[in-house]
């Protein structure tokens, strides 16, 4: 099992938790599990079948855009980490 | 430092030292530089990007003297922008997140600058939209928007990326933190030039619940100027983990560092641990000066302290 962390914009589609537990060998099969069991996530997630551009998803504290994106294996004790694109800057 | 006399402060922008920092450096073969942006005049990165995107509207002939400069920021751009805009006449309000510290409102203060505060709980994304609309409304502002304009990245190419390039024989991972993706695409690209095989890494902040007031993911915001497929690795590092990377700083090589350089180099000493030999660059966006007013420095649950606040 692979835990997951939500974001709080999130939160009221999954019965308000801030954390869940999901199955799968790769990233994309977590979130299939997480979305399979909470179906309105599907549309905030997914964007013509692909990743949101506005969702950014981490393995282990790294964004799998930047590792095989949702083919990503998981790996045994790291949490995965859904976050909103969000405007940075000092 | 070149010679700089006769250029006046603005003068001052870029050509920061990069130093190595041999007491953090993993091992005697893994060489770990820092490009020190807080050597700047307004003490961040800042003034590179606020310096260009006023020369190249004022080239372009969109920016009129004496016209009312409006920009979204959680300081140090305005403050660069306050620097900037002072010396060349033109007026300057900023928009940042009601939560950003004091030191911060108050520098824009002295500036003369004017500040709209937007909701502390939408955070960075807040200030953007807000400046938009504000732009929107009141067409006589002239919007530099750090988020979308080349100036930006352009600074970073012909700046920062290429003082590195001139500096080392060697870069094999270049460590920034993720902002508007400014240093990351501009250095990066530059420092790609020279050294084909370079790790482009970004750090980003884990940000507090508090400050993630979206009502849905579609709320996101993406800066223009940003392209993820350019980076070759995308860190995330708490705030926890940023403020022990600033007493890292401190207590092994004497810097003191604002949040963003202690998140990057942590970042940087976690990809630097991967390289058995190599050169890794960061760059130190500003020092804690800006900074020491926050409760982090002195509390038990640095996350918690840190949490209601957008940091970098």
């Amino acid at each position: 099992m692979t835990r997951v962390r939500i974001p709080p914009m999130l939160r009221s589609d999954v019965g308000g938790a801030r954390e869940l537990e999901a199955d799968g060998d790769t990233v994309g099969d977590v979130i299939e599990d997480l979305v399979d069991r909470y179906p309105p996530l599907r549309s905030q997630l997914y964007e013509n079948g692909s990743l949101g551009s506005f969702v950014n998803v981490y393995l282990g504290g790294e964004d799998v855009r930047t590792l095989a994106g949702l083919e990503t294996p998981t790996r045994n004790g790291a949490t995965v980490i859904l976050l909103p694109a969000m405007a940075g800057g000092l | 430092m070149g010679s700089r006399l006769g250029a006046g402060l603005l003068g001052l922008i870029g050509s920061t030292p990069l130093v190595e920092l041999e007491r953090l450096s993993p091992s005697p073969s893994v060489h770990l530089f820092a490009k020190l942006e807080g050597q700047n005049p307004t003490g961040s990165i800042k003034d590179r990007v606020a310096l260009a995107m006023i020369d190249a509207a004022e080239a372009s002939g969109e920016l009129e003297p004496g016209r009312h400069l409006l920009e979204p920021t959680s300081g140090n751009t305005g403050i660069s922008l306050a620097l900037v805009s002072k010396l060349r006449g033109y007026p300057l309000t900023c928009v940042l997140p009601a939560n950003v510290t004091e030191e911060r409102r108050r520098l824009l203060r002295l500036y003369g600058a004017g500040i709209v505060e937007s909701p502390p709980e939408e955070g960075s994304n807040g200030a953007v939209r807000l400046a938009l609309e504000l732009a929107e409304r009141e067409p006589s502002y002239f919007m530099p928007f750090q988020y979308a304009n080349a100036a930006n990245p352009l600074a970073h190419y012909e700046g920062t990326g290429a003082e590195i390039a001139a500096a080392l024989d060697r870069v094999d991972v270049f460590v920034a933190g993720l902002g508007t993706g400014g240093t990351l695409m501009g250095a990066g690209e530059r420092l790609r030039e020279t050294f084909p095989g370079v790790v482009v890494a970004a750090v980003e902040p884990l940000p507090g619940d508090a400050v993630m007031g979206l009502r849905s993911l579609e709320d996101g915001y993406v800066p223009p100027i940003l392209d993820v497929s350019k980076l070759d690795r995308k860190l995330l590092v708490s705030n926890e983990e940023a403020v022990a990377g600033l007493r890292l700083l401190l207590d092994r090589e004497g810097f003191f560092g604002g949040v963003s350089s202690g998140a990057v180099i942590r970042a940087a000493l976690r990809l630097a641990a991967e390289l058995e030999e190599g050169v890794v660059v960061c760059v130190l966006a500003d020092g804690g000066w800006k900074y020491l007013s926050a409760d982090f420095w002195e509390t038990d649950d640095v996350d918690a302290s840190m949490e209601r606040s957008v940091w970098w």
